[in-house]
């Protein structure tokens, strides 16, 4: 299975890459490569040109800012792994991470790849909902930022314009102490969500719930927020009986159903999932806030 | 003669080359000018071809040739039928390139030959084919219907066969039965998925005038013996060699469309070819198994004794039959399995479908058999709320039944006779070593709303299939010992274990034998390595090769020595005499046997200190085994945790343990990743869905359970050496081992499990329907 | 549109020049151009391992990287693993004592995927190892032999006995 033939353009500089980015018909941007390379192989697609992010200078990077996380889009998901920033902010990516194909994609792959490339399966897409990351992008007519929650248009189209380029990701950290849990079931390590669930919990002293957020990935074409069950956690008693009484609402998502598995089944994991993780984030956090 | 080796764990000599990467695969051979190939394939799983036009292929730089079957004049010219039978209603085999029509999505139509593989690629991309869409047959269950598509246009229906395994009066045993208990039973397709897909390179000798092929096959005697057929040649004017190959498990011992076609490429091009199968390519076109659907019954006594089983598989054979009935034969074959039933009657119908053929993965219909009679024993042991255990325990063959006719008959026509084995041992053996206290932890979790199950699964396996496989040894005149064999490899450890039981004969150090395999222009006559045989018929006749040179050497010696042979042994590469120092080395009686000019040899002696010999199995031997299984599955999810995995298996003698225990440990996981991942699925127009590794699912190692296994050792009396098969045992119970324990998991909710593969989604559907009944 | 790209690289410890494709993927530079056959492709979509090389010190799936992605890198291959006297690396020596090997198929690739994973956790535990090496498909073994060579070859490269 080799590739057709293509061009190949390696720039240097983000301005060089925005001006083969605006200027190149029939081009795909090479990040990572772990999802595209296998499609130039396989023949399912046959671009004249791919373009290579790997070179361009100021692309990768994870910077601590107080309030957030900045992490330039070439970051490698081996580095986000092994982050201390990310380990002490964001501490629900490596556990998301861990789910993500396998330690040689993680080497090359990147977190700006997995947002581009927008599996409905993707955990780093998950965890970007979770945290209402900001996407930062940059084309020939300059420079946008979109809210994640604004950036599927659709099953694995991002809102980038055909000139335009990930540059970045910002992710608002949870000040305040609160747990973190993402499961998901997969039928074996490392493969696709068929459902996975991100979770942020916070408690207030007396083990109420002061603030959650539920992500889920895998049911639909992007993440999708629980805000409905959020909301109605708000103020709850961090017990089993509201961690199933908020999972019910997962069950009542329109889930995708595809050749291999159905949306009753989705809907239902989702479901289960969400129960799990706000169980094991609301633990956490009870570990937090009890030191 | 001291035992140094035979017995012994030692480490591979195929080792040091293959973890050093210098293991050279077929498509690691680069010869000079060399050209690559591609093939156009069938992008319909039924259609009539129209033109097929190659102008804009052609045209394309580095392309050599673009070639339809018309072009090697191989058009309208069915391959030959590897396994001809009687019972063969429609013999179809696939053509080396389909002209008139194609039968199943994947099957090779075009031939692009290149300098390299992706300008192959891109020319084979601009073939243009038309088709004439013919109605699909893709459905089993309705495959005998009147009106059912036929998957050979203006064919009378879609029976290949029907066979029929029956003894004993199976109608009045299930008449006078207090029991009765019917199932129907799911076994869908899968691949083997070797790591190595298969490949070919065809090369004419200008020097010899004899065509070589390279072929990753299980069976270079067959490739040899079919292309010579079809060409009406001489065997002696074709070379076929299996180089180092990645893996087999049956698929690789059929003769293929493309085994053909590349040489017959190269003959036209007039340089060598090579082509290497990708993985896609071996999603479409490499043969695959099952697809059956099994309606049958059980008669059982009052104490839940089985009695007789009857009843009916539809099998899907796929669009031809390039390996006749030997699938469906094998599927049948093993029945009774390890049961002392009084009558049997199953009817299998063999049907064409427009998809890939099916033939023999790994246990070869052994693991369907299986599959069938566990299920059975644990719905007598389910219906009748008895142990499943005792079940079996009860209606086994006794160990003092051995040796123990069937009732059944093989493919020679001669009754089937288990000639050793302790069927009951072996389960206690393997549920001892499981433990006694499942049922209390069981019942413990249960309480905690977690869901354990406990399987078992046995099967006997018939092992070391006739005719024979032969080996040659020699003693060079530098000392070293030269063992050339037909026997082909694939991972199997051949080279080591034949070695090991050589060395031991000739007492030689183990690493002084070198070895030539799978070539038929080293060695004259092979069959191929299926069925669990080699170890059985080759090691046999490697044992008695190297007796032979035993004997010779001792003779000469004696001569040499001006000793008697009774006075004499053989030790360190020495023939001694006993209590003196006299001797003389293995390497000069090779030496004195090679001949010098004008040197007559010792009287009564033919040159050459070596030996062939073919040992010849006149029937098989039974193998056989029990396994049990610990798994947890959750409920809520439906997903599947392999807690342990408990093997009992019976092989008779072990040459190298440590190649067996791989054998076994290998073949479990296959049988688990049957049970909970691998379904090749195709959608209703025959269209292969599951095309990639992210759809078809294979087991890795996250999820693989430690797999202890336990030997026991009934020698085979067939064989010089004891020995039984051992490459297909771990895979034969596996699957039903995993089955039966995802069953006992969800007996609370009333669950029968009676298919495979098992996906989480698949569990709560069970589940529900179950709750709702 | 034969275009080639001229690229520089180590590979094995020896530097390396030649003229690429663009679309000739990494494992084929190793096997055609370089004839370091020693690296297998068994899917050629990234999923089965055999082709896992060792990529500026991290194990990389060498049919996912186009050769010209490698210029200016340090790859390491199976046949780069053991000294230049020929002394096994730790894993090699371990697979052989273990019998983590049957056809050899997949084995470059988890010999380069366990080399550079142990060289970072060489004190892996069984589920460590078994993750590790979940980017690895093997037929044959049933991977119960190759997670031992692992922990033993953790152990030697740790400076155990």
């Amino acid at each position: 299975m080799k590739p057709a033939p293509f061009a190949y353009h390696d720039p240097r500089t983000l301005d060089d890459l925005l001006g083969l980015a605006g200027r190149l018909e029939n081009a795909k941007l090479l990040a990572g490569g772990q999802s595209l390379v296998s499609m130039l192989n396989m023949r399912f697609v046959i671009p004249d040109h791919v373009i290579d992010l790997n070179r361009v200078a100021g692309l990768s990077g994870i910077a601590d800012t107080g309030n957030a996380i900045e992490i330039g889009a070439m970051t490698r998901q081996r580095a986000l792994e092994r982050d201390p920033v990310i380990a002490a902010k964001a501490p629900v990516m490596q556990e998301a991470l861990r789910h993500v194909g396998h330690l040689q994609t993680r080497s090359r792959g990147t977190i700006g790849g997995s947002l581009c490339h927008l599996d409905p399966s993707a955990e780093l897409c998950a965890v970007a909902r979770l945290y209402d990351a900001t996407l930062h992008v940059a084309g020939a007519r300059g420079k946008r930022d979109i809210a994640m929650a604004d950036w599927s248009l659709g099953f694995m189209t991002p809102a980038l314009e055909p000139d335009e380029v990930l540059t970045g990701i910002t992710l608002p950290v949870w000040r305040e102490p609160h747990g973190h849990a993402f499961v998901e079931l997969a039928r074996r390590h490392g493969d696709f969500a068929i459902a996975g669930v991100g979770c942020l919990v916070a408690l207030d002293g007396k083990d109420t719930i002061a603030r959650a957020a539920i992500s889920i990935v895998g049911i639909a074409t992007a993440p999708v927020r629980l805000t409905e069950a959020e909301t109605a956690l708000t103020g709850q008693p961090a017990n089993a009986a509201t961690f199933k009484a908020a999972a019910v609402h997962a069950t009542k998502l329109d889930c995708l159903a595809d050749a291999h598995v159905s949306a009753a089944y989705r809907a239902r994991l989702a479901g289960v999932l969400t129960e799990r993780a706000l169980a094991i984030a609301a633990a956490r956090a009870q570990g937090a806030a009890h030191g | 003669m001291s035992v140094r080796y035979f017995g012994g764990a030692v480490p591979r000599l195929e080792d040091p080359e293959l973890i050093t990467g210098r293991g050279r695969y077929l498509d690691d051979i680069r010869l000079p000018a060399m050209a690559e190939a591609a093939f156009v394939r069938s992008v319909h799983a039924h259609a009539r071809i129209g033109s097929i036009d190659t102008a804009a292929a052609k045209a394309l730089p580095g392309v050599i040739a673009v070639l339809t079957a018309q072009d090697l004049g191989v058009a309208g010219k069915p391959t030959p039928q590897f396994a001809p039978a009687p019972l063969i209603l429609q013999n179809r085999t696939q053509h080396v390139l389909a002209s008139d029509a194609v039968h199943f999505v994947g099957e090779p139509i075009v031939i692009v030959v290149a300098d390299t593989r992706a300008i192959a690629e891109d020319a084979a991309a601009l073939v243009e084919i038309d088709y004439d869409l013919l109605p699909v047959a893709a459905d089993l269950a309705s495959a005998l219907d009147a009106d059912a598509p036929r998957a050979h246009e203006g064919a009378p229906d879609n029976r290949l066969a029907t066979v029929r395994a029956k003894f004993g009066d199976a109608d009045a045993v299930f008449a006078r039965a207090p029991h009765v208990f019917r199932e129907r039973i799911l076994q869908h397709r899968g691949g083997c998925h070797a790591m190595e897909g298969r490949g070919v390179i065809g090369m004419e000798d200008a020097l010899s005038g004899q065509l070589m092929i390279w072929s990753a096959t299980q069976a270079p005697y067959m490739v040899r013996r079919m292309f010579a057929m079809f060409m009406g040649w001489d065997e002696s004017r074709v070379r076929v060699a299996a180089p180092q190959v990645g893996g087999g498990f049956g698929p690789k011992a059929v003769v293929y469309a493309e085994e053909f076609a590349v040489p017959l490429a190269a003959m036209h091009v007039g340089r060598p070819v090579k082509w290497t199968e990708d993985r896609r390519e071996h999603f479409l076109s490499t043969t695959q198994q099952r697809d059956q659907i099994w309606d049958m019954e059980v008669a059982a006594d009052k104490d839940g004794r089985m009695l007789a089983v009857r009843g009916r598989c539809l099998h899907d054979n796929g669009a031809y039959a390039p390996y006749g009935l030997i699938l469906a034969v094998s599927t049948l074959g093993p029945f009774p399995g390890p049961y002392a039933l009084e009558a049997l009657d199953i009817t299998l119908e063999a049907l064409f479908s427009n998809k890939v053929p099916t033939t023999p993965v790994r246990g070869a219909g052994r693991p369907n058999a299986a599959f069938v009679l566990e299920r059975l024993a644990d719905s007598v042991a389910r219906n009748l709320k008895l142990d499943r255990g005792e079940v079996r325990r009860r209606s086994y063959v006794r160990a003092e039944q051995m040796p123990y006719a069937t009732g059944m008959k093989g493919r020679d026509g001669n009754p089937i006779v288990y000639d050793s084995g302790d069927y009951r041992a072996c389960l206690d053996t393997a549920l001892k070593n499981y433990g006694e206290d499942f049922r209390s932890r069981q019942a413990k979790a249960r309480s905690e709303g977690r869901h354990l199950g406990m399987g078992i699964a046995s099967y006997v396996e018939d092992t070391g299939l006739p005719p024979f496989e032969g080996v040659s040894v020699k003693v060079e005149a530098n000392g070293k010992v030269q063992l050339v064999t037909g026997a082909a490899g694939q991972g199997q450890g051949h080279r080591t274990a034949f070695a090991q039981i050589v060395a031991d004969i000739l007492s030689v150090p183990i690493e002084s034998i070198s070895y030539v395999s799978a070539d038929t222009g080293r060695f004259p006559l092979g069959i191929g390595t299926i069925g669990s045989r080699v170890g059985v018929l080759a090691g046999s006749s490697a044992h008695l090769a190297a007796t032979r040179v035993r004997e010779k050497a001792i003779k000469v010696a004696a001569e040499m020595l001006e000793a008697s042979e009774a006075d004499l042994t053989l030790e360190d590469g020495r023939v001694k005499v006993a209590g003196t120092d006299k001797s003389v080395a293995l390497k000069d009686i090779a030496a004195r046997l090679d001949g010098m000019a004008g040197m007559p040899m010792p009287k009564g002696n033919e040159p050459g200190l070596s030996a062939t010999a073919y040992h010849e199995a006149r029937s098989t031997t039974f193998a056989n085994g029990s396994n049990v299984c610990e798994v947890e599955v959750d409920v809520a999810t439906g997903a599947v945790k392999i807690i342990r995995y408990v093997v009992a298996h019976d092989c008779g003698k072990l040459i190298n343990p440590l190649i067996v225990d791989g054998q076994i440990r290998g073949g479990v996981v296959h049988g688990i990743g049957n049970a909970l991942y691998e379904h090749m699925r195709f959608d209703e127009a025959a269209q292969p869905i599951t095309t990639n590794y992210g759809e078809y699912l294979l087991p890795i190692a996250t999820e693989m359970p430690r797999i202890e296994v336990t030997h026991l050792e009934t020698l085979s009396p067939n064989n010089p050496i004891g020995v039984k098969g051992a490459g297909e045992g771990g895979t034969i119970p596996a699957t039903a081992c995993v089955i039966s324990a995802i069953e006992d998991a969800l007996a609370p909710f009333g669950v029968t499990v009676n298919e495979y593969p098992l996906s989480p989604e698949r569990i709560i559907e069970l589940i529900d329907q179950a709750t709702r009944s | 549109m034969a275009e080639t790209r001229r690229i520089r690289l180590t590979v094995n410890g020896r530097p390396v020049e030649a003229e690429v494709e663009p679309r000739r993927h990494l494992g084929d530079f190793l096997r055609q151009t370089l004839g370091l056959t020693g690296t297998h492709l068994g899917c050629e979509h990234g999923v089965c391992g055999a082709c896992t090389v060792i990529v500026d010190g991290v194990p990389a799936r060498s049919c996912l990287m186009l050769a010209v992605q490698a210029d200016g890198a340090q790859v390491t291959s199976v046949e780069g693993l053991a000294k230049p006297d020929g002394t096994l690396h730790p894993i090699q020596a371990a697979f052989h004592a273990h019998h983590g090997l049957q056809c050899g198929f997949c084995t470059p690739g988890m010999l380069t995927t366990l080399a550079a994973f142990l060289a970072e956790q060489p004190d892996a535990g069984e589920t460590d190892i078994r993750e590790a090496i979940s980017g690895n498909i093997c037929r044959c073994t049933g991977y119960e032999n190759i997670v031992d060579a692992a922990l033993a070859a953790g152990k030697a490269m740790r400076g155990g006995s």
